[in-house]
């Protein structure tokens, strides 16, 4: 789960790190009103789950507090990378001495999480890391011991030779550390961590990213989701405990387990289609899911044949097929579908969906070309 | 022969009273599985089915039983402790099935399991299978036949379909190893090329990957250099969308963006057959065994 970058400057606050002060406005009004508390000049940012925000023109520099009301009713209702602006953030502007990068996320290779800290920060810290990778200090972090003292003071000195610089941004990432693990991340992100000409360190940007694994023990993390920042069908689908993606194709895919899912739009490319969708109905069986999988690929309109591809392991097929049938009784399919399944009580599974009028087969290849020939052609159900 | 699981597999099923863990406990038994224990706290004396003694702890059960393996079906947020458990009672093979673990659980975990000498096979993973002998997990048992071709992967449902399109070939497995998909897990590629190069019943390995990470290339670059035997490899996700970015973290530390094009790449440099659908691995693999 993304965090926008106001929740993770509340929580990296809570946790010590100096941060600019500033609030959130959705109204041109609450931004002019913010800056006049504030009384100094501002930036209004955007607040979108969206990398490439200054690009887009969503990050803008405001002198008074009418240019500040200027700029959000600008900002406000823009659209980045198809997600539509409706927070600002309205913080105060920092003077900039230098700017340099600290990061945490955690690696599959050393199995740790791995900081990351350059004096060279801001917004080409990609091209830093791939063209000069000796400014970039990786420090692997035990979790076991925590980040110790002396770890810390290591990386302070690794961007700042004064010592009273150097530690401190060691206190700053000692408590970057804390936050990111009492809020269960797998990323945590200070870029910039800027030096004022007056020698202080403020967190200009932060970013987490939320393990999702974490949120059934994290509520008041869990509470954080801004779900009006998402596409609706993804949320719809979150709450049936489906995991979906919507793309540009036409044939609506309902597969069991990830990998198989992705093998099955790779092989309707292959046979020339194109997936109109990512859906693993998971593991458990339950026919309820099946039905909301249907509820949610039928409301797109560019689905011109639905493919099911299940695999039963634990998911009984039968499951599956009660499902089918249920589903459409309800919302009989205004396109047609094409049933792949096999494995467990692939036997009873074939007699229901048969006596409901519906064929199933149990090659998979042969079900894809089938789906992607009919939703090519636009036949009726 | 086979690797990591074998007749001489003695099995405890934590987690044996559970909804999860007493359907695939009879899915094991059924299959032949020596499963000598459950541990369920609170149910220690009872018996699972009238055959299979409960204890409380690990410890206990390992006491009384001499058993070397764990197969772990508790919720995710007691799969952490479950798993140290049994490290710390001297089970060598530890298999979790459970799906949801915090991966900040696995970063405290995975040092105590290797300081504990023993093997972590997942989290979030469905388990192995060495046919005719023995299964720990939730691989289905029929879909699988005697043979001679290793099979590892990092899906679940993916392996079953590639498994099953081999045996109704004619073309049986030595063992069957899904790795899991999980950010940080116990046993990865590597690992079970390097016991399948050294088994001397395997003659061919298929490797199922994913996109995301940079193990395929990895594993790639360790066929080159330490395999002799013919390894054929798939990556489900060619088509998918590029996935949202993580930051500037994920780019800085890995360097790749994880895609199915680069692995690709990865095997073709490493000489790898390369199945382009599930349904390829049948003939590459025919072609490597004769």
């Amino acid at each position: 789960m993304n965090l926008h970058e106001y929740q993770a400057k509340e929580l990296l606050r809570a946790a010590g790190v100096p941060i600019p002060a500033g609030d959130i406005a959705t109204t041109p009004e609450q931004a002019e009103s913010i800056a006049q508390r504030l009384g100094t000049a501002v930036m209004v940012k955007a607040q979108v789950h969206a990398g490439g925000r200054g690009k887009a023109g969503g990050v803008k520099f405001c002198k008074t507090p009418a240019d500040a009301r200027e700029k959000a009713t600008a900002i406000l209702g823009m659209t980045i990378k198809d997600l539509i602006v409706e927070k600002v953030l309205v913080t105060t502007a920092a003077d900039i001495a230098s700017e340099a990068y600290v990061g945490i996320i955690v690696d599959r290779a050393t199995k740790k999480p791995v900081f990351m800290v350059s004096a060279a920060g801001g917004i080409d810290i990609e091209e830093v890391a791939a063209t000069t990778p000796e400014k970039i200090l990786y420090h692997p972090v035990d979790t076991r011991y925590g980040l110790l003292p002396f770890e810390a003071v290591r990386m302070g000195f690794f961007l700042y030779k004064d010592v009273k610089l150097a530690r401190q941004a060691a206190k700053i990432m000692s408590q970057l550390y804390t936050a990111f693990m009492a809020a269960g991340c797998s990323l945590a992100e200070i870029n910039p961590l800027v030096m004022t000409p007056n020698n202080e360190l403020i967190a200009v940007d932060g970013k987490m990213v939320i393990d999702d694994n974490e949120l059934d023990r994290l509520p008041a993390i869990a509470a954080l989701r801004d779900e009006s920042s998402e596409a609706p069908s993804e949320v719809d689908a979150r709450n049936a405990n489906l995991t979906f993606i919507k793309l540009d194709g036409n044939v609506g895919c309902v597969v069991n387990g990830a990998g198989l899912a992705m093998a099955t739009m790779d092989l309707v490319k292959y046979y020339g289609g194109d997936p109109a969708n990512f859906l693993d109905i998971g593991g458990s069986s339950n026919p309820e899911k099946v039905v909301n999988a249907l509820r949610i690929i039928t409301s797109d309109p560019n689905v011109k044949c639905i493919l099911f591809n299940i695999f039963g392991g634990i998911t009984r097929t039968d499951d599956v097929a009660n499902g089918i049938v249920t589903a459409t009784k309800a919302n009989p399919l205004q396109v047609p579908i094409v049933i792949r399944l096999t494995g467990t009580n692939e036997e009873i599974a074939v007699k229901i969906l048969q006596e409901n009028g519906f064929s199933a087969s149990n090659d998979m290849d042969a079900a894809v070309q089938r789906a992607v020939e009919l939703a090519t052609s636009g036949a009726a159900a | 022969m086979s690797i990591f699981i074998d007749n001489d597999t003695k099995l405890i099923i934590q987690g044996i009273t559970g909804r999860d863990g007493s359907f695939h406990a009879k899915q094991m038994i059924e299959y032949g599985t020596k499963v000598v224990a459950g541990v369920t706290p609170g149910k220690g004396g009872q018996t699972f089915e009238g055959t299979v003694p409960i204890f409380d702890t690990v410890f206990d059960a390992v006491q009384a039983t001499g058993a070397n393996t764990s197969v772990i079906y508790v919720p995710p947020m007691y799969a952490a402790d479950a798993i140290m458990e049994a490290a710390a009672a001297g089970v060598k093979l530890i298999v979790c099935i459970t799906e949801g673990v915090p991966v900040l659980d696995m970063t405290k975990v995975y040092p105590f399991v290797q300081e504990h000498g023993a093997r972590l096979l997942g989290p979030n993973c469905p388990g192995l299978i060495t046919p005719g002998q023995s299964k720990v997990g939730i691989i289905p048992g029929r879909i699988c036949l005697p043979g001679n071709v290793g099979v590892v992967s990092r899906s679940g449902t993916l392996t079953y379909e590639i498994v099953n399109q081999l045996t109704r070939a004619g073309i049986g497995q030595s063992s069957c190893v899904g790795i899991g998909g999980d950010p940080i897990n116990g046993t990865n590629f590597i690992d079970c090329l390097a016991a399948f190069e050294a088994d001397p019943q395997t003659k061919a390995v298929a490797m199922m990957g994913e996109i995301g990470g940079t193990d395929e290339q990895e594993a790639a670059a360790f066929i080159k250099e330490h395999m002799k035997k013919p390894v054929v490899g798939f990556i489900a996700g060619q088509t998918a969308p590029p996935g949202r970015r993580m930051g500037h973290a994920g780019a800085i530390i890995s360097g790749s963006a994880g895609t199915a094009a680069e692995k690709i790449e990865a095997f073709h440099a490493a000489g790898m057959g390369v199945a382009k659908r599930p349904v390829d691995f049948v003939d590459l693999i025919k072609a490597r065994l004769t």
